[in-house]
């Protein structure tokens, strides 16, 4: 697409409203708390209802991480949707007690289980009544009908039943630091607890995704891999000094809010730490719940990335940016992308309700060339119709996007999840000042590699 | 050792050998068995995806659509309607109250905007909880609109993708016979289960054009409403892929007399076993056609031959194990793994019939593993059992495989290889090669560790 000099940001017409949904920048509830629970210790996701939910989504989620991703099912006949679906759950808990032995079982609901009425938490109640001379793993459930919000509300909310379910008294003092990170890569996760350990502060990061979905080869398979969020930590979250959760985009109530207002345990909520500020928040967080300074190699990420951020500044100057996915992804890019005086020309996500714009208009506060226009509840189709006469440079997100990029002959950046047409995707750093750095490396060398290919010069030096 | 199978499931696993043979199967998954199976609604989703001049509404809350947009390689030299992914999206709202306007609207936004020759509109799990008369919205704007709009009653819990594959053979068949057939050739043919995957039907198309047999309709790989439409005007069916169309061949072998064979384009021997039928069963109407597929054979081997003959050489004696989704690409699996000196140590499948078991187990060798509906934690144990050195199945076995250090090859929907025809067997050969002898296996730790053995051996001798 054609580069405008000049700032004045063509507004499209007014938009339509569409009933139908074409290519949609979102994914289903259950989804969502199916990752969440892959990310604790010994733990195996279960969801109730028709077979294919849990294939589709292993496939889904298997494209990305490139792991073996294993998700039971009830795996709900047509019998079990007439006459109710418990004594299936009963029996693939069961089994997969026996196939698994895992030290938790996830269930989360789908749409059909919610639709034909399935009271979990009952049917749960009558299992360990019935079994209770075997040896129980923790049952954690939460209702994620695919018919309400998208994968992030089933992330949070199995992130919220397992601090609920799990951790049901004030312990003594942990002196940690509980963190509910968010959607984030594996190695965003990984470099969250370096940070902490760096801080010297133990922390609970919920759900640990970094090695259950990111693990090494093996001899043998195991049946569930290792790593993940301790269960006995999840237990004593009540003692922990305090709650991080990340994103200003969270719903009302979620294992944070629930940890303060049951154990009094203050919860931070701040935003994913994308860019500069939103890192310089985080740390400045870290530093107010740990009383300790940031440690030095930290300070040195930061001057490193400022300094990045000077040497590449001309290349990525005006450039304007159509960024989608999760909410709070695409809030923290826009912090970051404002930071580095790239234009948001469009915000875009499948989410409803979640308060995107306000967290957008905080975070690019006084920084931001041109305000960018926020888009809650769309889809790609929705999306493209405004790009196309916004005339972006560049897009930003997750591998959904590619056909648009495609078709407008502008390069993208992959972020997020999932990315599904190129490798590595779970190794992908976003947050922290070096997150930030890789970002930035990336999309300066997005545009480089834009200019060196379009020119007809075929210059050598940039 | 410890082979984590169920008790339940033991009656799904027999061994090449060992007794008679009498494997139950087509049986519901078993709760919390980790099954690879998916639903009804994936098998409709399958077999009528590839149509492309069609519009495929998908009716219920949006993973369903999500999850399958754009995600096979199922390829049309025209319209590409079928890449995009289109969903009523329902709502609580829509659950409480019912979702037949939307889906009303949403039809008519999409029709208009796109101009499809005809709407597949998918039923999923809660639209057959709900009660939404999907047949009565359909109706209504079949006629609005002037195209066909065809219910697919694919409500995913009602029975595994084999009923998926039924109602999208019904839906079908609902066009068939509704386009003109004058002009059609009596040596003519519709190919039926081919999707079209890395354009695989255009190879096998040509090899008919060489033959001098007409192609009417393509079900569905590369498929188009209007040639559908008119497939009741071909002298023969030829059905690929043991669930997906038989259905609909044999509906039109009981409404038109249409007679059909059972071919597969997979390997050397099964791709010209099915040239050779089709010549066989057209050699009174079209004389010569005999000779002529047999040049086409002739023709197309000599040049395979050679070039496999190098890829043989490094492959010879290497273990392979497979899960496919149906069965028929397992026989020719088989055979062709044969031609590259490969021993096939497990198949299974997850729709076989107790016929197709039957059959594997005819053509496999004693001690060969054979398998319904398996999961992740048998098929790693059958990978160690035999240490399999290549596995061949879906996305889904892929980590499996690779995490165990065991190479893969991709079969399924979503391979962007051909691997159908004479040149499909050298691109198989080909990635096959390319799986089983790279060098990375010397450092899983399953290989490493065998490794440092043998040097540890040769040190001390």
């Amino acid at each position: 697409m054609s580069k405008s000099v000049i700032k004045t940001v063509p507004r499209a017409a007014a938009r339509p409203n569409y009933v139908s949904t074409t290519n949609a920048c979102k994914l289903c509830t259950p989804l969502g708390a199916a990752l969440a629970f892959r990310g604790v210790e010994g733990a195996i996701p279960f969801l109730h209802g028709s077979q294919g939910c849990a294939t589709y989504m292993r496939r889904y989620i298997i494209s990305h991480f490139r792991e073996p991703v294993d998700i039971a099912s009830s795996a709900l006949g047509e019998k079990n949707a007439i006459y109710g679906g418990g004594p299936n759950l009963k029996k693939g808990v069961l089994n997969v007690m026996k196939k698994y032995e895992p030290t938790l079982v996830g269930v989360a609901t789908t749409c059909l289980t919610e639709t034909i009425g399935d009271d979990v938490p009952m049917i749960l109640h009558e299992f360990r009544k019935e079994f209770g001379d075997l040896d129980l793993p923790d049952i954690v459930h939460v209702s994620t009908p695919s018919y309400s919000g998208t994968h992030t509300d089933g992330w949070h909310g199995a992130v919220r039943s397992l601090v609920e379910q799990l951790c049901v008294e004030k312990t003594a003092d942990t002196g940690r630091v509980n963190i509910l990170p968010n959607m984030v890569s594996c190695e965003d996760i990984r470099h969250l607890k370096d940070i902490c350990r760096d801080f010297g502060v133990q922390a609970t990061i919920l759900p640990d995704i970094s090695e259950t979905l990111d693990g090494p080869a093996l001899e043998d398979y195991v049946k569930i891999p290792s790593g993940g969020t301790p269960i006995a930590e999840i237990r004593e979250m009540s003692g922990a000094r305090a709650t991080i959760e990340l994103g200003r985009c969270l719903p009302a109530r979620t294992g944070g809010v629930s940890l303060e207002a049951s154990f009094g345990v203050a919860n931070h909520r701040i935003g994913l730490p994308m860019g500069l500020r939103e890192s310089d928040r985080f740390f400045e967080t870290l530093e107010a719940v740990t009383g300790k300074p940031m440690p030095r190699r930290y300070e040195l990420e930061r001057g490193r990335l400022v300094d990045a951020l000077v040497d590449g500044h001309k290349y990525v100057f005006g450039k304007r940016a159509v960024v989608y996915g999760e909410e709070d992804l695409v809030a923290g890019l826009c912090a970051f992308l404002a930071e580095i005086g790239v234009d948001v020309v469009l915000a875009g996500t499948g989410s409803r309700g979640r308060g995107l714009e306000r967290a957008v208009a905080e975070v690019t506060a006084g920084v931001a060339r041109v305000a960018p226009q926020v888009r809650e509840g769309v889809d790609f189709h929705d999306m493209a119709a405004e790009a196309e006469a916004l005339a972006p440079d560049l897009l930003i997100g997750h591998s959904k996007g590619y056909t648009y990029a495609r078709g407008w002959n502008i390069p993208m950046v992959r972020v997020g999840f999932p990315i599904h047409d190129r490798f590595g995707g779970q190794r992908r750093l976003h947050l922290g000042y070096k997150g930030a750095l890789e970002l930035f490396d990336r999309i300066v060398n997005t545009v480089m590699e834009k200019k060196q290919t379009d020119s007809d010069v075929g210059y050598g030096y940039l | 050792m410890k082979t984590g199978i169920l008790e339940e499931r033991r009656d799904q696993i027999h061994r090449t050998g060992e007794g008679a043979i009498d494997i139950a199967c087509n049986r519901e998954s078993l709760a919390g068995a980790v099954s690879q199976r998916a639903c009804v609604f994936c098998g409709s989703r399958v077999v009528l995806y590839p149509i492309a001049d069609a519009l495929h509404l998908v009716h219920g809350p949006i993973g369903c659509a999500v999850y399958t947009w754009d995600i096979r390689g199922a390829l049309s030299s025209g319209p590409e309607l079928h890449r995009l992914s289109f969903s009523t999206d329902l709502q609580e709202t829509d659950v409480i109250f019912g979702g037949e306007k939307k889906l009303e609207a949403a039809l008519d936004e999409l029709i208009d905007r796109h101009g499809p020759k005809a709407a597949f509109v998918y039923s999923t799990c809660i639209v057959g909880i709900i009660g939404d008369d999907l047949e009565a919205v359909c109706r209504t704007m079949s006629q609005k609109k002037g195209i066909p709009v065809l219910p697919v009653q694919s409500e995913g819990f009602k029975g595994s993708k084999r009923e998926g594959y039924l109602a999208a053979c019904k839906a079908m068949f609902k066009l068939v016979g509704s386009g003109d057939t004058s002009g059609i050739s009596p040596v003519s043919v519709n190919i039926f289960g081919d999707f079209n995957l890395a354009g695989e039907i255009w190879i096998v198309r040509d090899y008919f054009r060489r033959m001098g047999v007409e192609v009417v309709a393509n079900v569905t790989g590369d498929g188009r409403v209007a040639d559908i439409g008119r497939c009741h005007g071909a002298a023969l069916n030829l059905v690929q892929c043991s669930g997906a169309t038989l259905d609909l061949a044999r509906m039109m072998q009981e409404e038109y007399g249409t007679p059909f064979l059972r071919v597969s384009y997979l390997g050397i021997e099964d791709m010209a076993d099915s040239l050779y039928q089709v010549a066989d069963f057209f050699k009174d109407a079209a004389p010569g056609i005999v000779e002529r597929t047999q040049e086409l054979v002739r023709d197309e081997l000599a040049r395979l031959m050679p070039e496999l003959a190098r890829y043989r050489r490094d492959l010879e004696g290497k273990r392979v194990a497979m899960y496919v989704g149906g069965s028929f690409k397992a026989f020719s699996l088989v055979k062709a793994f044969r031609h590259l000196g490969m021993q096939v140590v497990m198949v299974g499948s997850q729709t076989g019939t107790k016929e197709d078991y039957a059959e594997l187990e005819q053509i496999t060798d004693p001690g060969t593993i054979i398998v319904d509906d398996a999961n992740p934690l048998e098929l790693s144990a059958f990978i160690k059992e035999k240490d399999v050195d290549l596995f061949v199945g879906g996305v889904k076995e892929r980590p499996i495989a690779y995490k165990l250090g065991v190479g893969f090859c991709d079969h399924n929907h979503e391979r962007k290889e051909a691997l159908e025809g004479f040149v499909g067997m050298l691109n198989f050969a080909r990635e096959v090669h390319a799986s089983a002898m790279s060098p990375v296996w010397n450092f899983v730790p399953r290989r490493a560790a065998r490794i440092a053995a043998r040097e540890q051996e040769a040190v001390n001798e």
